[in-house]
């Protein structure tokens, strides 16, 4: 296992910060918890599962931003967004956060506040939004979906991103001075980049998933009958 | 899919710490994590401390310092960061071997380098020493929401399956005359993704029926609940180290 650790680690942001933000978390958290509860059927419980563990993978790749030594990986907000819905899927990532730190040492314990309302709370949400706002703008079809997944998969990576930057001009242990913005800077092109490769694989997930059983497809319930129904099936090993 | 009712980082053993129960040790690691956090970065002697405490439970629960140092790589990254804030850092400067550094930042280096290894040695030991199905259980008992666990049982199950499935997909690929390496199984991969998300989906769906209809509720069965749930003993023993660390860095925040 060659997996590196990719979220805020201990000693980073300093103490009272961190403090703060796991209080938000938690308030967050405790949001979902309640509105999850209502979505959570036998149809949702086995996804959001399926969910958590896809993003579990796809966490591994990892990819290391040389000049500061920050890496950056894909988050999987939009996906759990799209697939389980906003609240579910604000727990799914927060879930994989929470096991990741301690089991795997990957991102510090004492940080969890920080990295949960990063990915779980500000990615997801952006993502959410971008969602419900897209769909209802863009044409039903597979290509306006794998537009609405493309957009809301980047543009949660960014906003995830920028939140670190936030936290750390808050309470980072060591004054970065003029240097702030160099981090700004290369986390945001950093995941621009990363949030192209995120939302092509969400868009090709989401996409596949849609065709064959749109039912399973969360951010589409709301939107029937008109969902993007009788496209032949392709589903199975190509 | 017998196998697998653990995650690569479990050491079997018998040692005492495997037989502590799973909800002493998780909040004795959160506890000694925060105690870590909370210490002043220039008290480097109560660092010395939190490590020879590490030191102990790694002993006392087997796990060699080899497994320790070579799993504790994960760190990497931030070690990366770590050594380039002396040079980014605010602040006076100090010459160090004819460079002029950050004072500022060779201690956030200092920092950084200290508390995250803690940190991650800690939980690499909580990892060690504890199942998958202990860790959901030990969260059962600390009064996790149950949305939570479910989601983190079936997150720790499918796993397996995801990684079965993207394995038969991948022989299935290679005996149909595809030649996967390197960068060019890329492609294959992210045209297969959807598909494997499906095919695991459906055949977790099927292990989750399977579930309800032995009796399942979104929940562990009780028989686990009811054996083993920490005595006061336990939790006495369990707290040693996180005391000892709580003593250090009060100490250490009273001489700073």
């Amino acid at each position: 296992m060659e997996t590196l650790a990719m979220h805020i680690s201990n000693g980073i942001i300093n103490g009272p910060v961190a403090a703060v933000f796991a209080a938000i978390a938690l308030a967050a958290l405790a949001v979902c918890v309640l509105r999850g509860r209502q979505d959570l059927d036998d149809r949702l419980a086995p996804m959001a599962g399926l969910v958590a563990a896809f993003i579990f993978a796809v966490q591994m790749l990892n990819f290391p931003i040389f000049t500061a030594g920050v890496s950056g990986h894909l988050l999987g907000g939009a996906l759990a967004a799209l697939l389980v819905g906003p609240w579910v899927g604000a727990l799914c990532v927060a879930v994989v956060l929470v096991v990741q730190a301690l089991v795997f040492g990957d991102g510090g314990v004492a940080m969890l506040g920080l990295n949960i309302t990063n990915m779980a709370v500000l990615g997801t949400a952006a993502a959410y939004l971008l969602i419900a706002a897209l769909l209802r703008v863009l044409p039903r079809t597979p290509a306006g979906l794998a537009v609405t997944a493309f957009v809301s998969a980047l543009v949660s990576v960014v906003v995830a991103a920028m939140g670190f930057v936030v936290q750390y001009q808050l309470g980072g242990t060591t004054d970065l001075g003029g240097n702030l913005a160099g981090l700004a800077g290369t986390m945001a092109v950093s995941h621009l980049l990363i949030g192209i490769g995120e939302g092509l694989i969400t868009a090709t997930t989401v996409v596949t998933v849609a065709k064959v059983r749109p039912d399973l497809v969360y951010a589409l319930r709301a939107l029937k009958p008109a969902a993007p129904a009788p496209v032949p099936a392709v589903g199975g090993v190509r | 899919m017998g196998a697998g009712h653990s995650h690569p980082l479990y050491r079997e053993s018998g040692s005492p710490v495997h037989r502590l129960p799973p909800e002493v040790k998780i909040a004795a690691m959160v506890a000694f994590t925060l105690a870590v956090v909370a210490t002043p970065r220039e008290a480097l002697w109560a660092f010395g401390a939190y490590a020879v405490l590490v030191a102990v439970v790694a002993a006392a629960a087997r796990v060699g310092p080899g497994w320790l140092l070579r799993r504790s790589l994960i760190e990497l990254p931030f070690v990366l960061f770590a050594f380039a804030l002396p040079f980014l850092g605010a602040g006076e400067r100090v010459d160090v071997l004819g460079l002029r550094l950050s004072e500022d930042g060779l201690y956030g280096a200092w920092n950084i380098l200290a508390k995250g290894t803690l940190g991650v040695l800690a939980s690499l030991l909580l990892a060690a020493t504890t199942t998958t199905r202990d860790l959901i259980v030990g969260l059962d008992r600390l009064r996790c929401p149950q949305i939570l666990t479910q989601i983190a049982t079936f997150m720790l199950r499918y796993l397996e399956v995801l990684v079965g499935e993207a394995r038969r997909m991948r022989v299935a690929r290679v005996s149909r005359g595809d030649d996967p390496r390197f960068v060019w199984q890329l492609r294959g991969f992210a045209a297969g993704v959807g598909a494997l998300f499906l095919r695991a989906y459906e055949r977790g769906e099927r292990v989750y029926l399977a579930m309800l209809s032995r009796g399942y509720t979104g929940r562990m069965p009780v028989v686990w609940h009811g054996a083993g749930a920490a005595t006061a003993g336990q939790w006495l023993a369990g707290a040693a180290v996180p005391v000892v660390a709580a003593v250090v860095a009060a100490t250490a925040l009273a001489l700073t």
